[in-house]
Protein backbone atom coordinates (compact mmCIF):
# COMPACT_ATOMS: atom_id res chain seq x y z
CA UNK A 1 0.00 0.00 0.00
CA UNK A 2 1.14 3.48 -0.56
CA UNK A 3 1.34 6.34 1.73
CA UNK A 4 1.80 10.11 1.43
CA UNK A 5 3.26 11.51 4.11
CA UNK A 6 3.55 15.78 3.82
CA UNK A 7 5.83 17.34 5.91
CA UNK A 8 5.68 20.89 7.02
CA UNK A 9 8.36 22.88 9.10
CA UNK A 10 6.16 23.86 12.43
CA UNK A 11 5.44 27.75 12.75
CA UNK A 12 7.35 28.46 15.43
CA UNK A 13 10.27 28.20 13.32
CA UNK A 14 11.88 30.37 10.78
CA UNK A 15 11.44 28.69 7.43
CA UNK A 16 14.50 30.08 5.49
CA UNK A 17 13.15 27.87 2.13
CA UNK A 18 9.99 29.54 2.60
CA UNK A 19 10.93 32.79 3.00
CA UNK A 20 13.31 33.00 0.45
CA UNK A 21 10.93 31.35 -2.02
CA UNK A 22 8.34 34.48 -0.57
CA UNK A 23 10.67 37.02 -1.18
CA UNK A 24 11.98 35.85 -4.26
CA UNK A 25 8.11 35.94 -5.75
CA UNK A 26 7.31 39.55 -4.01
CA UNK A 27 10.14 41.39 -5.45
CA UNK A 28 7.89 42.86 -8.19
CA UNK A 29 4.20 42.71 -6.29
CA UNK A 30 3.83 42.04 -2.75
CA UNK A 31 1.20 39.13 -3.65
CA UNK A 32 1.97 36.34 -0.73
CA UNK A 33 1.38 36.65 2.68
CA UNK A 34 3.53 33.57 3.36
CA UNK A 35 5.45 30.81 1.73
CA UNK A 36 6.55 27.26 3.30
CA UNK A 37 8.78 25.32 1.82
CA UNK A 38 8.29 21.38 3.61
CA UNK A 39 8.85 17.81 1.67
CA UNK A 40 6.44 15.18 -0.06
CA UNK A 41 7.45 11.29 0.87
CA UNK A 42 5.50 8.41 -1.16
CA UNK A 43 6.04 5.42 0.99
CA UNK A 44 5.35 1.64 -1.01
CA UNK A 45 4.70 -0.49 1.87
CA UNK A 46 4.75 -4.48 2.08
CA UNK A 47 1.31 -4.63 4.34
CA UNK A 48 -2.01 -5.72 2.53
CA UNK A 49 -4.01 -4.77 5.38
CA UNK A 50 -5.11 -0.88 5.05
CA UNK A 51 -4.64 -0.51 9.04
CA UNK A 52 -1.85 -2.46 9.58
CA UNK A 53 0.08 -0.47 6.68
CA UNK A 54 -1.34 3.08 8.23
CA UNK A 55 -0.08 1.90 11.55
CA UNK A 56 3.12 1.12 9.93
CA UNK A 57 2.95 4.06 8.14
CA UNK A 58 3.01 6.52 11.24
CA UNK A 59 5.96 4.48 13.04
CA UNK A 60 8.10 5.52 10.03
CA UNK A 61 7.37 8.26 9.97
CA UNK A 62 7.40 9.30 13.58
CA UNK A 63 10.67 7.51 14.13
CA UNK A 64 12.55 8.44 11.30
CA UNK A 65 10.79 10.51 8.70
CA UNK A 66 9.98 13.69 10.67
CA UNK A 67 11.76 15.16 14.18
CA UNK A 68 8.69 16.66 16.02
CA UNK A 69 10.43 19.36 17.27
CA UNK A 70 11.03 21.17 14.10
CA UNK A 71 8.09 19.52 11.61
CA UNK A 72 4.35 18.04 11.85
CA UNK A 73 3.09 16.11 9.24
CA UNK A 74 -0.39 14.61 7.82
CA UNK A 75 -0.64 11.43 6.14
CA UNK A 76 -2.99 10.30 3.35
CA UNK A 77 -3.38 7.22 1.36
CA UNK A 78 -2.49 6.85 -2.16
CA UNK B 1 43.43 5.80 26.56
CA UNK B 2 41.17 4.39 24.08
CA UNK B 3 39.09 6.59 21.68
CA UNK B 4 36.38 5.47 19.43
CA UNK B 5 36.14 7.65 15.95
CA UNK B 6 32.93 6.99 14.49
CA UNK B 7 32.98 7.27 10.36
CA UNK B 8 29.89 7.77 8.57
CA UNK B 9 29.24 8.34 4.59
CA UNK B 10 30.00 12.16 4.29
CA UNK B 11 32.34 12.07 7.53
CA UNK B 12 35.21 14.39 6.95
CA UNK B 13 36.50 15.74 10.03
CA UNK B 14 37.30 12.07 11.26
CA UNK B 15 40.45 11.93 10.31
CA UNK B 16 41.59 15.63 11.92
CA UNK B 17 39.95 14.14 15.24
CA UNK B 18 42.19 10.65 14.66
CA UNK B 19 45.15 12.92 14.47
CA UNK B 20 43.64 14.91 17.80
CA UNK B 21 43.61 11.55 19.87
CA UNK B 22 46.94 10.45 18.65
CA UNK B 23 48.60 13.93 19.70
CA UNK B 24 47.94 12.76 23.15
CA UNK B 25 48.75 9.71 22.96
CA UNK B 26 45.70 8.05 23.13
CA UNK B 27 45.17 4.95 20.95
CA UNK B 28 42.12 5.19 17.71
CA UNK B 29 39.60 2.79 17.09
CA UNK B 30 37.82 3.31 13.81
CA UNK B 31 34.25 2.60 14.31
CA UNK B 32 32.29 2.21 10.83
CA UNK B 33 28.24 3.27 11.03
CA UNK B 34 27.20 0.00 9.35
CA UNK B 35 28.89 -1.96 12.75
CA UNK B 36 27.94 -2.37 15.63
CA UNK B 37 31.04 -2.77 18.57
CA UNK B 38 31.99 -3.85 21.55
CA UNK B 39 31.62 -1.26 23.84
CA UNK B 40 34.86 -2.19 26.49
CA UNK B 41 36.64 -1.89 23.62
CA UNK B 42 36.64 1.98 24.06
CA UNK B 43 36.93 4.47 27.10
CA UNK B 44 35.31 7.31 24.64
CA UNK B 45 34.02 8.20 21.52
CA UNK B 46 34.18 10.58 19.68
CA UNK B 47 31.24 11.73 16.94
CA UNK B 48 33.17 14.19 14.06
CA UNK B 49 31.87 16.67 11.73
CA UNK B 50 31.01 16.21 8.16
CA UNK B 51 28.05 15.49 5.90
CA UNK B 52 26.80 12.46 7.13
CA UNK B 53 24.59 10.43 4.92
CA UNK B 54 25.10 13.40 2.82
CA UNK B 55 22.68 15.35 5.33
CA UNK B 56 19.43 13.98 3.33
CA UNK B 57 16.14 14.14 5.29
CA UNK B 58 17.37 15.96 8.02
CA UNK B 59 20.91 16.77 9.57
CA UNK B 60 22.19 13.87 11.19
CA UNK B 61 18.70 12.42 11.03
CA UNK B 62 19.88 9.23 9.13
CA UNK B 63 23.42 8.87 10.89
CA UNK B 64 21.60 8.71 14.41
CA UNK B 65 19.59 5.77 13.29
CA UNK B 66 22.59 3.80 12.21
CA UNK B 67 24.48 0.24 14.03
CA UNK B 68 27.00 2.26 15.22
CA UNK B 69 24.80 4.82 16.96
CA UNK B 70 22.63 1.61 18.69
CA UNK B 71 26.48 0.87 20.22
CA UNK B 72 26.80 4.48 21.13
CA UNK B 73 24.25 4.41 23.06
CA UNK B 74 24.46 1.51 25.19
CA UNK B 75 28.32 3.00 26.20
CA UNK B 76 26.27 6.24 27.41
CA UNK B 77 24.41 4.31 29.35
CA UNK B 78 27.53 2.74 31.15
CA UNK B 79 28.61 6.88 31.77
CA UNK B 80 31.80 6.42 29.44
CA UNK B 81 32.07 9.73 27.97
CA UNK B 82 30.96 10.93 24.25
CA UNK B 83 32.20 14.21 22.45
CA UNK B 84 29.95 15.43 19.38
CA UNK B 85 31.60 17.71 17.15
CA UNK B 86 29.29 19.99 14.73
CA UNK B 87 27.56 17.20 12.07
CA UNK B 88 28.48 15.02 15.42
CA UNK B 89 26.15 17.57 17.58
CA UNK B 90 23.28 17.29 15.18
CA UNK B 91 23.89 13.20 15.16
CA UNK B 92 23.12 13.23 19.09
CA UNK B 93 20.78 15.64 19.10
CA UNK B 94 18.82 13.36 16.65
CA UNK B 95 19.68 10.28 18.33
CA UNK B 96 17.67 12.14 21.54
CA UNK B 97 21.41 11.80 23.51
CA UNK B 98 21.08 15.31 23.64
CA UNK B 99 18.58 17.82 23.84
CA UNK B 100 17.16 19.92 21.24
CA UNK B 101 17.83 20.31 17.70
CA UNK B 102 19.69 22.24 15.24
CA UNK B 103 18.00 23.85 12.68
CA UNK B 104 19.10 26.47 9.86
CA UNK B 105 21.08 29.57 10.74
CA UNK B 106 18.79 32.12 10.61
CA UNK B 107 20.47 34.70 8.17
CA UNK B 108 20.52 31.59 5.59
CA UNK B 109 23.90 31.21 4.74
CA UNK B 110 26.70 28.92 5.79
CA UNK B 111 28.92 30.75 7.89
CA UNK B 112 32.84 29.48 8.41
CA UNK B 113 35.06 31.85 10.77
CA UNK B 114 36.75 32.17 13.69
CA UNK B 115 34.72 32.43 16.46
CA UNK B 116 34.70 32.99 20.53
CA UNK B 117 32.70 31.08 22.87
CA UNK B 118 32.92 31.09 26.83
CA UNK B 119 32.31 28.27 28.99
CA UNK B 120 29.10 28.27 30.88
CA UNK B 121 29.24 24.59 33.26
CA UNK B 122 31.85 22.28 32.63
CA UNK B 123 32.38 19.06 32.20
CA UNK B 124 35.39 16.49 33.44
CA UNK B 125 35.92 14.83 30.86
CA UNK B 126 35.83 17.30 27.94
CA UNK B 127 37.86 21.21 27.53
CA UNK B 128 40.02 20.66 30.48
CA UNK B 129 41.43 24.27 29.64
CA UNK B 130 41.46 26.57 32.80
CA UNK B 131 40.69 29.46 29.50
CA UNK B 132 37.05 30.56 30.34
CA UNK B 133 36.85 31.99 26.66
CA UNK B 134 37.76 29.73 23.74
CA UNK B 135 38.68 31.25 20.07
CA UNK B 136 38.00 28.40 17.85
CA UNK B 137 36.64 28.26 14.30
CA UNK B 138 33.07 27.11 13.04
CA UNK B 139 31.49 26.12 9.57
CA UNK B 140 28.23 25.23 9.30
CA UNK B 141 24.82 25.93 7.74
CA UNK B 142 22.76 24.17 10.17
CA UNK B 143 24.11 25.81 13.76
CA UNK B 144 21.02 27.24 15.08
CA UNK B 145 20.27 25.72 18.30
CA UNK B 146 16.50 25.55 18.71
CA UNK B 147 14.10 24.20 21.87
CA UNK B 148 10.85 24.34 22.96
CA UNK B 149 10.58 27.17 25.80
CA UNK B 150 9.92 24.95 28.38
CA UNK B 151 12.83 22.15 27.02
CA UNK B 152 15.14 25.38 26.86
CA UNK B 153 14.44 26.31 31.01
CA UNK B 154 15.33 22.84 31.93
CA UNK B 155 18.48 22.84 29.76
CA UNK B 156 19.40 25.98 31.54
CA UNK B 157 18.11 25.11 34.69
CA UNK B 158 19.55 21.92 34.84
CA UNK B 159 23.39 23.19 34.21
CA UNK B 160 23.13 21.46 30.59
CA UNK B 161 24.65 24.89 28.67
CA UNK B 162 28.52 23.81 27.81
CA UNK B 163 29.32 26.79 26.03
CA UNK B 164 27.65 29.77 24.29
CA UNK B 165 28.85 32.39 21.25
CA UNK B 166 29.79 35.73 23.08
CA UNK B 167 28.54 36.95 19.74
CA UNK B 168 25.19 35.47 18.69
CA UNK B 169 26.18 33.88 14.81
CA UNK B 170 23.88 32.30 13.76
CA UNK B 171 20.25 32.82 15.81
CA UNK B 172 20.86 29.98 18.15
CA UNK B 173 18.38 30.05 21.37
CA UNK B 174 20.21 31.72 24.64
CA UNK B 175 23.74 32.12 22.29
CA UNK B 176 23.77 28.38 22.82
CA UNK B 177 26.80 26.41 21.32
CA UNK B 178 27.29 23.96 23.25
CA UNK B 179 25.20 21.34 25.57
CA UNK B 180 25.51 18.62 27.61
CA UNK B 181 23.23 15.77 28.94
CA UNK B 182 21.76 15.94 32.09
CA UNK B 183 24.79 13.28 33.79
CA UNK B 184 27.48 15.30 31.82
CA UNK B 185 29.61 11.89 29.32
CA UNK B 186 27.49 13.39 26.51
CA UNK B 187 28.75 16.34 25.62
CA UNK B 188 28.38 18.14 22.03
CA UNK B 189 29.27 21.82 20.49
CA UNK B 190 29.01 23.36 16.68
CA UNK B 191 32.65 24.68 16.72
CA UNK B 192 35.97 22.77 15.83
CA UNK B 193 38.58 22.27 18.45
CA UNK B 194 40.52 19.72 15.85
CA UNK B 195 40.81 22.59 13.69
CA UNK B 196 42.29 24.47 16.80
CA UNK B 197 45.42 22.17 17.59
CA UNK B 198 48.26 25.05 16.88
CA UNK B 199 49.06 28.10 16.35
CA UNK B 200 50.00 27.84 13.17
CA UNK B 201 46.09 26.73 12.49
CA UNK B 202 45.08 30.00 13.60
CA UNK B 203 44.61 29.08 17.18
CA UNK B 204 45.31 26.46 19.64
CA UNK B 205 42.22 26.67 22.21
CA UNK B 206 41.23 23.20 20.88
CA UNK B 207 44.41 21.65 22.20
CA UNK B 208 43.05 20.55 25.71
CA UNK B 209 39.45 19.17 24.41
CA UNK B 210 40.27 15.90 25.12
Amino acid sequence: MKWGIKILPREVLLDTQGRAVQDYLNQNTQTVNQCRVGKYIVLDLKQTDAAESKKKAIEITEQTLINPLIETYTIESL
Amino acid sequence: MKVGVVTFPGTNCDQDVVKMSQVHGYQVVPLWHKDRFDIKSVEMVIVPGGFSYGDYLRCGALAARSAVMASVKELVKTGKPVLGICNGFQILCETGLLPGVLVRNDHGRFTDKWIEIETVNSTQHFAKSNKKKLKLPVAHGEGRFFAEKSELEKIESQGQVWFRYTENINGSLNNIAGVMNKEKNVAALMPHPERAMFDWMGGSDGFKFI
